[in-house]
C-alpha cells in the first residue's frame, strides 16, 4: 500500500502545488481574469452552475456515447465482414488509414445540414466518422494479427472457420480493440464538443463554454472546461474497468505501461 | 600471482528482491592470471554471469573486492580495460557491421581514419571481411556474434569477458567458432574469462576450469587443464580431454577429487 | 508491383467507389430531373445535402465569389496557409514531446509526477482554449500553431517514452562497458532505437496538426485559412453547397498529403532497418 502512495504523490504533489501557486500569482500579480481566472473563483463558478452544467454535461455526454456507439459497431460490422478476406482487409488498410488522416471535424456543417441542426444525431455522426477509423483499423488488425501457430493448432482439431473466429480470432482482437476504445472514449467527447461549435442546441457543453467566454464570464468557461475534462477522464475510466472484468488476463499482465 | 589480471577476494552478491533476498554469490576468492583462458561453469543460477558482471564493475559487490588490471574493478571499465560479448550479439540495427565495429571507438573518441582502419581489421580478425556495409539483419547468427567478437576487440582490451556467446548456436557453428576464438586469443594474447554451462565447451577452450555450486554461488573446484596447446579438433579424441571433461562432471555432482577447494594459485 | 504504387492504387479504387455509389444514392432517391425519376426520395440525397459529383468538380474552377478569383485557386491559397500553421504547429509538438519524452525517461520522478497532467491535458476540449490562447499570443500564425501543437505533442511523447525505453537492457550494459556518458547513451543508442515508435506516432501528429490548425482557426476570426473557409462557405450553403463539399474535401487532400510526406520521410530515413517500416 506505501509503495503504492509512494508511486502516486509526486502527481498529487505537483496538483495541489500547482493550484496554490496559481491561487497566489493570480492574487499578488493581478493577472486579468481571462487569462487566468482564480482557482478558488473557478470553484465557486462551479458552485454556482453546478445544476446547468449537468445538464449541459448530460446533453453532450450522450452525444459523445450515442456517436461512440454507432461509430464502434459500425467499425466492428466492417472489420468482421473483412477480416475473413485477407486480400480485402489488406486493400482496405491503406485507405482506412489516409481516410484516418482526413480532418473529420471539417464534415461537422455537413452533418448538421444532413441530419438537422438541433438534432443530436447530427453531432454523434461527426462522432462515429471520428472514431469508425481507428477502432476498425484496431479491430482489424487485432481479428488477422493471429499467431500462426494458434490457427494451425485449430485447424489440427479440424475447427470450421466459424469457430476459429469465435475462439481465436475474438479474444485475440480483444485487446485491439480497448485500445482503440479508450483513445475513442476522449476523442468522442472532444468530437461532440467541437462539433457543437458548429451551431445547434444551446443546452450543450462546447455552447455553454463559447457563450460564457464570449461574455467574458470565464471562470464559469473554466468550470466547464474542467467538467468536460473530468467526463471525458470517467468516460475513460468506465472503458478501463470494462476492459479489467472483459479481459484480466491481459489487461493485469500491461500494468505498468505508459498507456 | 603477481601478474594476475583480476583477483577477487571474497565477493558476496545479495540482491534484493522485494521483501526477499537472494544470496547469488558467497565469499568467492578467485585469480586470473595474464594471457589465461578461465572458464566458469555450473548450474542455472550459481552466478557465474554475476560474477563476470562484478569483474565488468556493471554491477558491484556486497562485501568483498575486486581488482581489475591493477585498479579497482570501476576504474578498469572506466580506462576500457575490458570488452564484453553477451550470449546475444546485442547489433544495433540501424548501424551497418562496420559501424557497429566502430561503436565503442565512437564513444571513446578515436578520429574517423582510426576508427575505420582498427575495424577493418577486426572484421578481418574474425573472418568478415567483405561485409562492412551490410546490416545485422542480413547476417546468420554465427555471423553476428563474430561481429559482436570484433567490436569487443576493437580497441584492444587486456581482457574479454564473454558471458555463454555461443549458446544460442548450433552445435556445429559453436565448434567452429571455438577453434576460430582459439584462434583469436593466440594472435592478440588477451585474457578471457568465459562464461558456459557446456562442459566439453569449457575444457576444449580453457587454461583453467572453475567450477562453481548452485545458490548461493561458491567455488567448489579450480581445474587447470594441461592439455597441449594449440588446440585442434584432434584435442577433442585426446583421452585426457574425456577425463577433465569427466573431472569437471563429477565436481559439478559433488564429488571431488584429491584436495577440496583450492581457492588460490594461477 | 510495389507497395507504393499498390496503396495509392488501394485509395484510388476506393476513391472512385465512393463517388459511384454517391450518384447511385442521388439515381435512386434524389431528386427527380426532366430525364429520370428515381424510384425513393431521401432528404440526404437532395441536391442541396448532396451535390453531384461534378457539380461539386465544377465549383473548382468557377469564381467562389462574384468577380473574385476561381474556387480552385482560394482554396488552395487556403490550403497553403492552414498548412504552414499545421506544419508550424507539427515541428513544436513533435520538439515539445520529444523533448518531454527524453525528460521524463531520464527522471522518473518527473514522469511520475507530471504525465498524469500530459494524459488528462488531451481530456480537455482544445475549442475551449483556443480563444483563451488567442487573446494570449495574438490572432495569427503563432497562436494556431500552438493550438495545432497542443494536439501534437501527446502522441510524440507516449511513443518516445516507449522508444526510448525500447532498447535491450544489455546494450545498455555494453554501454556502461565503453564507459559512455548519459549523452552518448541518449544519442547513440535510446534515439535510433525510439525512431520507429516516433515516426508512428509523427504520422498520427501529422493528421491531428491540420486538425488542429483548423479548429485553431475557428475561433479566432481567421479568414484565410481552410478553416475560415469552411466557416464561410457554410454559412452561405444555400447559395453554394458545391463550394463547401469543395473546401472539405481540399482539407481532407491537405490532411493526407502531409501524412504521406511523413511517410515519405519515414521510408528514407529508416531504410536499412528491416521491417519497421510499416503503416
Amino acid at each position: 500500500m506505501t509503495g503504492r502512495l509512494r508511486h502516486y504523490a509526486p502527481a498529487v504533489a505537483v496538483f495541489i502545488g500547482v493550484l496554490v501557486l496559481w491561487e497566489l500569482a493570480v492574487r499578488v500579480l493581478s493577472i486579468q481574469q481571462f487569462l487566468l481566472p482564480r482557482p478558488t473563483a473557478i470553484a465557486a463558478a462551479f458552485a454556482e452552475h453546478f445544476d446547468e452544467l449537468l445538464v449541459v454535461g448530460r446533453n453532450t455526454l450522450v452525444e459523445a456515447v450515442g456517436g461512440l456507439a454507432i461509430g464502434a459497431a459500425a467499425a466492428f460490422a466492417v472489420a468482421f465482414a473483412t477480416a475473413r478476406w485477407a486480400t480485402a482487409s489488406r486493400a482496405l488498410l491503406p485507405f482506412a488509414i489516409a481516410a484516418n488522416s482526413v480532418p473529420i471535424i471539417a464534415f461537422a456543417p455537413i452533418m448538421n445540414n444532413w441530419f438537422g441542426i438541433l438534432n443530436p444525431l447530427s453531432k454523434m455522426m461527426v462522432v462515429a466518422v471520428l472514431v469508425f477509423f481507428p477502432i476498425m483499423i484496431n479491430t482489424l488488425r487485432g481479428l488477422t494479427l493471429v499467431d500462426q501457430s494458434s490457427l494451425e493448432l485449430m485447424r489440427s482439431y479440424a475447427a470450421s472457420e466459424r469457430e476459429i473466429f469465435t475462439k481465436v480470432r475474438i479474444p485475440n482482437a480483444l485487446p485491439y480493440i480497448f485500445t482503440a476504445l479508450k483513445v475513442s472514449a476522449t476523442l468522442s467527447l472532444i468530437g461532440a464538443i467541437v462539433a457543437e461549435y458548429f451551431g445547434g442546441s444551446q443546452s450543450v457543453l462546447g455552447q455553454f463554454i463559447i457563450t460564457e467566454a464570449a461574455f467574458f464570464r470565464f471562470a464559469n468557461a473554466w468550470a466547464a472546461i474542467i467538467v468536460a475534462s473530468a467526463v471525458s477522464i470517467a468516460f475513460f475510466g468506465t472503458i478501463l474497468a470494462v476492459e479489467r472484468v472483459t479481459i484480466p488476463w491481459h489487461a493485469s499482465a500491461r500494468h505498468g505501461d505508459a498507456t | 600471482m603477481s601478474d594476475a589480471v583480476v583477483t577477487i577476494r571474497g565477493a558476496t552478491k545479495v540482491f534484493d528482491v522485494g521483501a526477499d533476498q537472494t544470496r547469488a554469490l558467497d565469499g568467492i576468492d578467485l585469480d586470473v592470471g595474464k594471457g589465461a583462458f578461465v572458464s566458469l561453469i555450473g548450474p542455472s543460477g550459481c552466478g557465474k554471469s554475476t560474477l563476470l558482471r562484478l569483474i565488468g564493475d556493471l554491477t558491484q559487490p556486497t562485501a568483498g573486492q575486486v581488482q581489475v588490471n591493477g585498479k579497482s574493478a570501476y576504474q578498469a571499465r572506466i580506462d576500457r580495460d575490458y570488452g564484453i560479448v553477451f550470449q546475444s550479439p546485442v547489433l544495433f540495427d540501424w548501424r551497418t557491421v562496420e559501424e557497429n565495429v566502430e561503436l565503442p571507438l565512437e564513444v571513446g573518441g578515436v578520429d574517423k581514419r582510426k576508427r575505420a582502419q582498427r575495424a577493418q581489421a577486426m572484421l578481418a580478425l574474425v573472418e568478415l571481411t567483405g561485409f562492412e556495409k551490410r546490416y545485422p539483419w542480413q547476417l546468420s547468427g554465427g555471423m553476428q556474434q563474430r561481429v559482436a567478437i570484433a567490436r569487443a576487440l576493437s580497441f584492444e582490451p587486456a581482457i574479454l569477458l564473454m558471458d555463454e556467446p555461443f549458446g544460442a548456436l548450433d552445435e556445429m557453428t559453436r565448434e567452429r567458432l571455438n577453434l576460430e576464438l582459439l584462434g583469436i586469443w593466440r594472435q592478440t594474447g588477451t585474457t578471457i574469462v568465459f562464461v558456459t554451462h557446456s562442459i566439453p565447451e569449457a575444457v576444449f577452450l580453457s587454461t583453467k576450469v572453475v567450477v562453481m555450486s548452485a545458490r548461493p554461488g561458491r567455488i567448489v573446484d579450480v581445474i587447470d587443464v594441461d592439455l597441449p596447446q594449440p588446440r585442434s579438433d584432434l584435442t577433442r579424441e585426446d583421452p585426457r580431454y574425456f577425463s577433465f571433461i569427466t573431472r569437471v562432471r563429477e565436481s559439478l555432482r559433488g564429488r571431488v577429487e584429491g584436495s577440496s577447494l583450492r581457492a588460490a594459485g594461477s | 508491383m510495389p507497395q507504393v504504387a499498390r496503396n495509392a492504387l488501394s485509395f484510388a479504387l476506393f476513391a472512385i467507389g465512393i463517388a459511384v455509389v454517391w450518384e447511385v444514392v442521388k439515381l435512386l432517391g434524389g431528386e427527380p430531373t426532366d430525364a429520370w425519376q428515381p424510384p425513393f426520395q431521401w432528404k440526404i440525397a437532395t441536391d442541396l445535402n448532396m451535390p453531384h459529383i461534378w457539380d461539386i468538380g465544377g465549383a473548382f474552377v468557377e469564381p467562389a465569389q462574384r468577380n473574385g478569383p476561381v474556387l480552385g485557386a482560394v482554396l488552395v491559397d487556403a490550403a497553403v496557409f492552414t498548412f504552414r500553421e499545421a506544419f508550424g504547429g507539427f515541428v513544436i509538438g513533435a520538439l515539445l514531446g520529444l523533448g518531454l519524452a527524453i525528460v521524463f525517461v531520464h527522471s522518473p520522478f518527473l514522469e511520475r509526477a507530471l504525465v498524469p497532467y500530459v494524459v488528462a491535458s488531451q481530456t480537455v476540449p482544445i475549442i475551449a482554449i483556443a480563444p483563451v490562447v488567442v487573446i494570449w499570443l495574438q490572432a495569427g500564425w503563432l497562436s494556431v500553431a500552438v493550438i495545432s501543437a497542443y494536439l501534437t505533442f501527446f502522441p510524440v511523447t507516449i511513443a518516445g517514452i516507449r522508444g526510448l525505453r525500447s532498447p535491450d537492457p544489455r546494450a545498455l550494459e555494453l554501454m556502461r562497458s565503453y564507459a559512455a556518458s548519459r549523452r552518448d547513451v541518449l544519442v547513440k543508442v535510446r534515439l535510433p532505437a525510439a525512431a520507429p515508435y516516433l515516426f508512428t506516432a509523427l504520422k498520427v501528429a501529422a493528421t491531428a496538426s491540420v486538425v488542429g490548425a483548423i479548429i485553431g482557426e475557428l475561433p479566432s476570426g481567421i479568414r484565410d485559412g481552410l478553416g475560415g473557409a469552411i466557416l464561410n462557405f457554410n454559412q452561405y450553403y444555400i447559395s453554394g453547397p458545391a463550394k463547401l463539399w469543395a473546401a472539405i474535401i481540399v482539407a481532407a487532400l491537405v490532411g493526407i498529403a502531409f501524412f504521406v510526406l511523413v511517410r515519405g520521410a519515414e521510408i528514407v530515413l529508416l531504410r536499412g532497418r528491416l521491417g519497421r517500416t510499416q503503416a
